[in-house]
């Protein structure tokens, strides 16, 4: 499964760690949400890089403690069709100041990188080639956004605001 | 009329060249239809029993002349020469080809009409009242709103894949028009004691299979705030709403199961926690959205022309004047409800032709704009009096000027089995034979105000909860029933439809509602007692009593 980070594909750095299976002495982990919280200390003293598998249905309070010092945090589209996750990716973001790497995992396809760029993800565990490789140009397909998020993007709101200052500042 | 700017032509035309690279990827096998079905969705394309139907968005009920010929030329060029308005102020292809869909987008791109979100689990076309804007006594246009919502909701990033389909409608009037009480998210727009603008939120209001009247979770929200409380309220349902199972999954059934208190307060947390994140409007902002609707250059026009008072000499002209015009907000105009209902045809279905010509009498009687209405029927909003004599003739020469507005025959019905690969039943022939049955339009103006709302599975898209009389369509041993409800309204006085017995067969739907016609006559106490306040009054036993009693 290829990755996608910060807009290319990438080899990924990360371990996904089962539960149960055995934690390599150092290198960057992803670890579920269930085994971090039994030992959060322990782990986050560990030489590598630590990053935490959160299910969509767990609320964030219990990860945010923590976030300041994790590297990344993996948020879980059990299907495409399940966006919870897109709630906890700007929630994660925008209201808890999260600037590590936000990864989407599960069924990512490229009908989601504009949603999920502009709701704060910059990683993706992209389901098919094709759709990785088309990473660049989908992400570029849409230039005008109705909405604020945490990205920056200007709204259409914004802009036309903008044209309407200058329009009079001209006058 | 709302006049799209570059921005948002930008952004329609990037949503039509995403969707045509998406179905050359289903065309291709790229895409399972697994995958596709949800894309195409969130595009306004289902999957019916013979073909694909194609679900075009008419935002809060708003087109221009160049629109609706738009529509006109799509029946035209990609259907079979027709379109089907429905309850929710879409407009429906039934016969379209996957591969020319692209293209049927591109055309409407054109003239700034598209097919986002018009299905799908995300937040559907926001409805208004087809009258906003020239309704007298109206707090405002709630077209403002509505159009600060359509943008907000569009592509949002973080609600475009929510628990199931979510629906907002929005009211400025005493009046509901817009069936407000019935929807995910209601909107009431009035001004409080400080003269300050602002809504009461109601929600959790929905049809289907289980059924509620919206609850008011905060009697007040000031404008200013209404797009920040609105995404609490998404946000919450977003991550609570239940996904185990579809038919539990809209937010009614959350704001049920948590109790309205509860609910109102997670979302109060919500808010609160969620402070300045760019989506207070100010009233500059406002005034920049509200600047590019343009409004029509009314004339000062007597109250009464001549052209009115020798028309009145003409009987069919004057009951079609009684039946289908209604007061306007400006002196000397009337708003004019064009009945997609002619006996004998599908409720709400319009030709192309029909609509080119709607289209020509917009232009000379109504300053270019049409409305669209739940009751799945049409409007020119802007019609001077001095010119209704000369519309009535132009619409009858057309087919459309069938004087039962609001009658036993401006029926609702979904499409039922005859399109609907959900449907249990036929729709459409039940409404077709109610329309012969009362065909004498004396007998129906004796009638009086009576809603008959027929669905053919117990999705509702009928919306027979809330008709006066109610029809829904079932399946028992692979034969077609039906239940009939009594009582429903979809007003301001909101509530769903009491059932009167056990179903009855296809055969007799028509015997039993003309046998509940003629019980209400027999009953009520004077002739302006409408049906559904004799209902009220008497309860559904007596009208019950007389359906079974000989069956």
């Amino acid at each position: 499964m290829p990755l996608v980070k910060q807009g290319r594909i990438t080899t990924d750095l990360f371990v996904h760690v089962a539960d149960g299976a055995e934690l390599p002495g150092d290198g960057a982990i992803l670890i579920p949400a269930a085994r971090f919280l039994e030992d959060p200390e322990g782990l986050l003293k560990r030489a590598g890089k630590v990053g935490v598998i959160w299910p969509n249905n767990r609320d964030l309070d219990d990860l945010v403690p923590y976030l300041g010092r994790l590297d990344a945090v993996a948020l879980m589209f059990p299907s495409f069709r399940d966006g919870r996750a897109y709630s906890q990716a700007r929630l994660l973001r925008e209201r808890h100041g999260f600037d590590g790497e936000l990864r989407a995992t599960g069924q990512v396809l490229r009908d989601q990188f504009v949603f999920m760029l502009r709701a704060g993800f910059d990683t993706f565990e992209v389901k098919k080639d094709s759709d990785a490789e088309a990473f660049a140009s989908t992400a570029k397909s849409y230039s005008v956004f109705y909405q604020p998020t945490g990205d920056g993007r200007l709204t259409a709101l914004h802009r036309r605001m903008q044209l309407r200052h200058s329009e009079s500042a001209g006058q | 009329m709302y006049a799209y700017d570059e921005l948002d032509r930008t952004l329609i035309n990037e949503r039509v060249s995403e969707f045509r690279d998406q179905v050359k990827r289903r065309l291709s096998g790229e895409l399972t239809e697994d995958e596709f079905k949800m894309l195409r969705l969130q595009n306004g394309v289902y999957l019916q029993l013979h073909a694909y139907m194609f679900r075009v968005a008419i935002p809060y009920g708003t087109l221009s002349s160049k629109q609706l010929r738009a529509l006109a030329r799509v029946g035209r060029r990609y259907d079979r020469g027709y379109g089907h308005f429905t309850t929710r102020q879409n407009i429906q292809f039934n016969w379209i080809k996957l591969a020319e869909l692209p293209d049927a987008l591109a055309d409407l791109a054109e003239v700034g009409i598209h097919a986002m979100q018009t299905s799908g689990n995300n937040m559907r076309n926001v409805t208004s009242d087809q009258w906003a804007g020239v309704a007298p006594g109206e707090v405002e246009d709630p077209r403002i709103w509505s159009e600060i919502l359509r943008q907000h909701t569009t592509l949002h990033p973080e609600f475009s894949f929510l628990p199931r389909k979510f629906k907002i409608a929005i009211t400025a009037s005493e009046h509901d028009r817009a069936a407000i009480k019935v929807h995910d998210i209601g909107l009431r727009l009035y001004k409080n004691a400080e003269g300050e603008t602002g809504f009461e939120v109601l929600v959790g209001g929905g049809l289907g299979r289980t059924p509620f009247i919206g609850k008011t979770i905060k009697p007040f929200v000031h404008g200013r705030d209404i797009l920040s409380y609105v995404e609490a309220i998404l946000r919450v349902y977003n991550q609570y709403g239940r996904r185990d199972n579809i038919y539990k999954a809209r937010i009614k059934i959350l704001v049920h199961e948590l109790g309205i208190e509860k609910f109102a307060r997670e979302v109060d947390e919500e808010w609160r926690q969620m402070g300045d994140v760019g989506l207070t409007l100010d009233h500059s902002v406002i005034e920049e959205v509200r600047s590019r609707f343009s409004y029509p250059a009314y004339e000062k026009l007597p109250h009464m022309p001549d052209e009115l008072k020798q028309a009145a000499h003409d009987p069919l002209f004057e009951r079609w004047r009684r039946n289908s015009v209604f007061p306007h907000k400006v002196q000397g105009y009337s708003i004019v409800t064009i009945s997609l209902k002619p006996v004998g045809a599908p409720p709400g279905d319009a030709t192309s032709d029909q609509m080119d010509a709607v289209a020509d009498l917009a232009d000379r009687y109504s300053f270019g704009e049409i409305r669209v209405g739940h009751e799945q029927n049409l409007c020119l909003p802007h019609v001077a009096k001095r010119d209704l004599p000369q519309l009535w003739k132009a619409l009858d020469r057309i087919g459309l000027a069938t004087p039962n507005v609001n009658l036993v025959t401006d029926i609702i019905a979904c499409p039922g089995l005859d399109y609907c690969s959900l449907a249990n039943a036929r729709s459409i022939p039940i409404a077709q034979e109610l329309t012969r049955r009362f065909a004498n339009h004396d007998t129906a103006e004796l009638i009086g105000r009576l809603h008959i709302n027929i669905s053919g599975c117990i999705n509702a898209c009928g919306h027979h909860h809330v008709g006066h009389i109610g029809i829904l369509g079932v399946e028992k041993n692979g034969e077609e029933f039906y239940q009939i409800t009594i009582g429903g309204r979809a007003d301001e006085g909101a509530q769903m439809g009491t059932l009167i017995g056990p179903a009855i067969p296809y055969a007799e739907v028509a015997d039993v509602i003309e046998d509940i016609v003629e019980a209400y006559l027999a009953l009520r106490d004077r002739p302006e007692e409408l049906f559904v306040d004799a209902v009220k009054r008497l309860g559904v036993e007596p009208f019950k009593e007389r359906v079974y009693a000989t069956r």
